[in-house]
């Protein structure tokens, strides 16, 4: 009676054993530390090294998904009643407010941590040794990441989220091919309406959550497959010292979950989610911003024909994706930046893309004026194409350049690129963020 | 290879007809989620056809918003009706017509559009799109679900009493 309680314990929950061995066997019978080797290597363990990225994503997902439910108690996916079941969460609704808080902010700040955790596995070569399958799947739910809070934006119909998925569904309807057609289904008729809120909502509380919970355990799954998160090459391998996985690394889990709980619930108590006026299909917002983590690619439609400023993110995407193949050295696995002189690559290219981008934006916005200059040809080329091809031709030029005058290796030199063109993504964000206003208009934030 | 080889062996034989079959199940499935998940929209529904008013109310050379029908009608000053859909050809948002700069104006993006819909400041990167209209009994009636894509305004898009 005794020992089959003491089992049970044993198999959900855990017990810490004394012993190395015992430990170890903890890990292999327990239903949720089984998801972990019994013993990982110590140099994986360093927080200098992951920053806990992929783990604290994992918590904030968790939290998703628990407020996530009860909201849908709460929220009625109705153009008449959407509004007002969100203002009844706000005041009437005992921690209505507060659940509310919780997920949208666990929401904005999921899409930061995923993100981070991209540059951090580029920077570490994570998509090494065997990894590309996994760094294809964490892109994808990256998108996955995107397609929930585009859609969970919709939800409250107030008129931030009736005007971000406006813009971003006609966004849609530039993507090549495939485009209309998607963009036509979301939105069930010509405008954003109950059909699209309806959509939206199946799709944001049943399609999305099925795909994130099987994709994300392939994600960890994989990285077991894969033979543990990426480490550098020890030239021999019985010498990496290897820990109990109870308690190394699940202490660690535990700090890494503890301390975003705690951000996250201050933060929630403290700062209200937004909540603007009632959707009013016939008066956009001055100016109409589209959601936060969008206002890159909004800031790049400002200046490009939308399917160039379509194009230009998909191809970088495509490319992020090959990364396994455009980068293929192996040897260098494990190591920030590659090496030294990969570390000065970055730091150059991210020096050039703040410096730049604000350059770029200026000159287009007050001097430079293409459609002006040859009114006769199409916007497609004078928008799209002459962009398009300066962007890329940019990219081209700063690679040539630390190849030949910077004297760097392919590898080195793509971390240089990718610094360059992560960081004018992260510009231009920040520019759409803080630097537009009225009429999308560049002002001073201060 | 045998003769034998090219007869189909009764295991094969079951082995292709339970693919075929299921693959067959798949595509049936398939094609039934994507009739189901099917927009149900109505040929011409968008508004049906709107009755603006009679020809002398609008002034030559005016421009008079209808919201509710989502979209602003143009007297243009020789005497040709025009009517423009309200939505910005850029992204989707809703247009205004700023009678003291004498243009439509987009909020989201900063595209302006002449008084004849044609793009004045980009990043729209075509014409407003147009609604169809006929002019009956001195009244005039606008198609809202008959909408047509134009790259520029041009003459013969202006309809006459």
């Amino acid at each position: 009676m005794t020992e089959s309680k003491l089992k049970l314990k044993e198999k959900i929950f855990y017990t810490t054993p004394s012993d190395d061995r015992s430990r170890m066997r903890t890990v292999a019978n327990n239903l949720i530390l089984h998801i972990h080797p019994t013993k990982v290597a110590k140099p994986a363990l360093s927080f200098s090294y992951t920053w806990g990225l992929g783990g604290i994503s994992s918590v904030l997902v968790l939290f998703l998904i628990l407020t996530g439910v009860l909201l849908m108690f709460r929220y009625d996916a109705s153009v008449e009643n959407a509004y007002t079941s969100i203002q009844y969460l706000e005041t009437q609704v005992a921690f209505g407010a507060l659940i509310r808080n919780i997920h949208h902010w666990s929401a904005n700040l999921l899409v930061v941590t995923s993100f981070l955790h991209l540059i951090r596995v580029f920077l570490t070569g994570g998509y090494k040794k065997g990894r590309a399958l996994n760094w294809a799947l964490g892109l994808f739910l990256l998108t996955l990441v995107l397609a929930f809070n585009f859609t969970g934006y919709l939800l409250p119909w107030d008129q931030l989220a009736y005007w971000a998925v406006t813009v971003g569904t006609s966004l849609l309807s530039y993507v090549p091919l495939v485009g209309t057609a998607v963009s036509n289904f979301l939105l069930g008729g010509p405008e954003v309406g109950q059909t699209t809120l309806r959509n939206f909502y199946a799709i944001h509380v049943a399609v999305l959550p099925a795909i994130m919970v099987l994709a994300m355990s392939y994600h960890f799954w994989r990285v077991r497959k894969d033979g543990g998160i990426s480490q550098p090459e020890s030239g021999d391998r019985e010498r990496v010292e290897k820990v109990t996985t109870i308690p190394h690394l699940v202490q660690i889990e535990l700090a890494a979950t503890a301390v975003p709980t705690l951000v996250i619930l201050v933060w929630a108590i403290f700062v209200p989610a937004p909540l603007e006026a009632l959707a009013n299909p016939s008066h956009p917002p001055n100016p109409a911003k589209a959601a936060w983590y969008f206002l890159g690619l909004q800031e790049l439609l400002l200046h490009m024909h939308p399917l160039a400023a379509m194009l230009l993110p998909l191809t970088l995407f495509g490319g992020i994706a090959f990364l396994p193949k455009l980068d293929p050295q192996e040897d260098n696995i494990g190591i920030y930046f590659r090496s030294n002189k990969g570390r000065f690559a970055a730091l150059l290219g991210a020096l050039l893309g703040t410096i730049l981008v604000p350059l770029a934006v200026l000159l287009d916005e007050y001097w430079l004026d293409l459609p002006r200059l040859f009114p006769t040809w199409s916007t497609l080329i004078t928008t799209g194409l002459i962009p398009l091809l300066a962007t890329l031709a940019m990219f081209g030029l700063i690679y040539g350049y630390f190849r030949g005058a910077g004297r760097l290796n392919h590898s080195e030199a793509i971390v240089g690129l990718f610094s360059f063109i992560m960081t004018s993504f992260v510009t231009l964000t920040l520019i759409g963020i803080f630097f537009r206003g009225a009429n999308m208009a560049l002002v001073l934030p201060f | 290879m045998t003769t034998q080889d090219n007869n189909l062996s009764r295991r094969d034989f079951l082995k292709l007809g339970i693919g075929a079959l299921s693959a067959l199940a798949v595509l049936e499935m398939s094609g039934v989620s994507l009739f189901f998940m099917q927009p149900r929209t109505l040929e011409g529904e968008f508004g049906g056809i709107v009755n603006a008013g009679p020809v002398d109310s609008f002034p030559a050379g005016s421009v008079v918003a209808f919201p509710d029908g989502r979209f602003f009608l143009i007297h243009a000053p020789d005497g040709g009706f025009l009517v423009v859909y309200s939505r910005c050809t850029h992204l989707g948002c809703t247009i205004s017509w700023e009678a003291d700069k004498n243009h439509f104006f987009c909020p989201c993006h900063a595209s302006s559009f002449s008084a004849t819909g044609d793009v004045q400041n980009p990043p729209a990167p075509r014409a407003l799109d147009l609604f169809a209209i006929t002019i009956t009994d001195g009244q005039v009636l606008v198609d809202t679900g008959r909408i047509t894509q134009r790259d520029r305004f041009t003459t013969d898009q202006l309809t006459y009493a």
